[in-house]
């Protein structure tokens, strides 16, 4: 290890650590902590939603017919190549390859973006069409109530998804600005896999919320 | 503990989440009655998986950081299945309702 190497390992470790390796698990470790805390947070509503669908199974196959499979599932598509770059993004930092931090980074946060962009047509779309949940809700055929109860739960879902999106691409912005100052080496680069782990969490949530709201009833 | 995954792995693994989310969706057009929801739930959980063990390193991590991973899903199974035990065991029993 030259003179270099050993100035820049020492002041990559915070003085609480021992070594690489502690710290790189206690980075690790305390993220995986608060995405069980998310999984938790997400979990209410999947409950409730789990609750409804088993009261109400008519209802929410037709609310399921008023989203529009094509587009989720574009999004879908979207969002685990948005994955993808990520985690090449990630082992990018770890071999010290800026550009090809720089380059994934990027990636990942357009791709984050189309997501939304797609996201919000959908909600246009629900606009246009009188299906906000609210005074304004108007849907002709039967059970209209337990259909508008679907309509919140895919607000109140996509909408919670959405919001974590927007930080996620947040996140990557600051990854992005950290690594055009490079100050994300193969040494340092807990701060890139951390925002990784958060970014390939939001993927989770959004692979059980695709076949759960766009999928229920589609063989009619 | 830096343990670099070979791109080749990261591909085949986005290969395979995009072919499970177009299996899922295709399998939702064939009328299974109730398996339909077993189906895409179970396609999910692979999917899930997937994501978690090679895309988040869980398959390169301390069996600790597992550990704290697991418990989410089992307090998540705790929490639905007590909410469940509840909503579902309704009007089981024919019971005069006082209001």
């Amino acid at each position: 290890m030259s003179e270099m190497q050993a100035v820049e390992a020492h002041e990559a470790v915070a003085h609480q650590f021992d070594d690489m390796e502690q710290q790189h698990d206690a980075a690790t470790l305390g993220m995986w902590i608060f995405l069980v805390t998310e999984v938790m947070f997400f979990g209410g509503l999947f409950t409730g939603y789990t609750v409804y669908r088993s009261a109400f199974p008519a209802a929410f196959a037709a609310g399921s017919r008023l989203c529009e499979v094509l587009l989720g599932g574009t999004n879908t598509g979207v969002l685990l190549l948005s994955s993808l770059t990520m985690a090449l993004a990630v082992r990018s930092a770890q071999l010290d390859r800026r550009k090809h931090l720089i380059f994934f980074l990027i990636c990942t946060m357009l791709l984050g973006l189309v997501f939304l962009s797609i996201k919000g047509l959908e909600y246009f779309h629900k606009y246009e069409e009188h299906l906000i949940p609210g005074s304004r809700f108007a849907f002709a055929g039967p059970d209209a109530r337990q259909v508008q109860l679907f309509v919140y739960f895919y607000f109140a879902m996509t909408g919670l998804h959405a919001f974590h999106m927007i930080i996620g691409v947040g996140v990557v912005l600051v990854m992005l600005l950290l690594a055009f100052q490079g100050k994300l080496t193969s040494r340092r680069y807990d701060t890139v896999e951390v925002a990784g782990l958060y970014w390939h969490f939001v993927d989770i949530i959004w692979i059980f919320l695709f076949p759960l709201l766009y999928l229920v009833d589609l063989h009619k | 503990m830096t343990h670099v995954v070979p791109a080749r792995t990261y591909v085949l693994v986005f290969a395979a989440l995009l072919a499970l989310a177009i299996g899922t969706t295709e399998i939702a057009r064939i009328d299974l009655g109730p398996f339909n929801a077993v189906v895409a739930i179970t396609i999910a959980v692979i999917k899930a998986l997937l994501v978690a063990l090679f895309f988040m390193h869980l398959l390169y991590t301390r069996h600790r950081t597992k550990i704290i991973a697991a418990a989410g899903v089992v307090w998540l199974a705790i929490l639905i299945a007590l909410t469940l035990s509840d909503t579902l065991t309704r009007n089981w029993l024919p019971v005069p309702r006082p209001w």
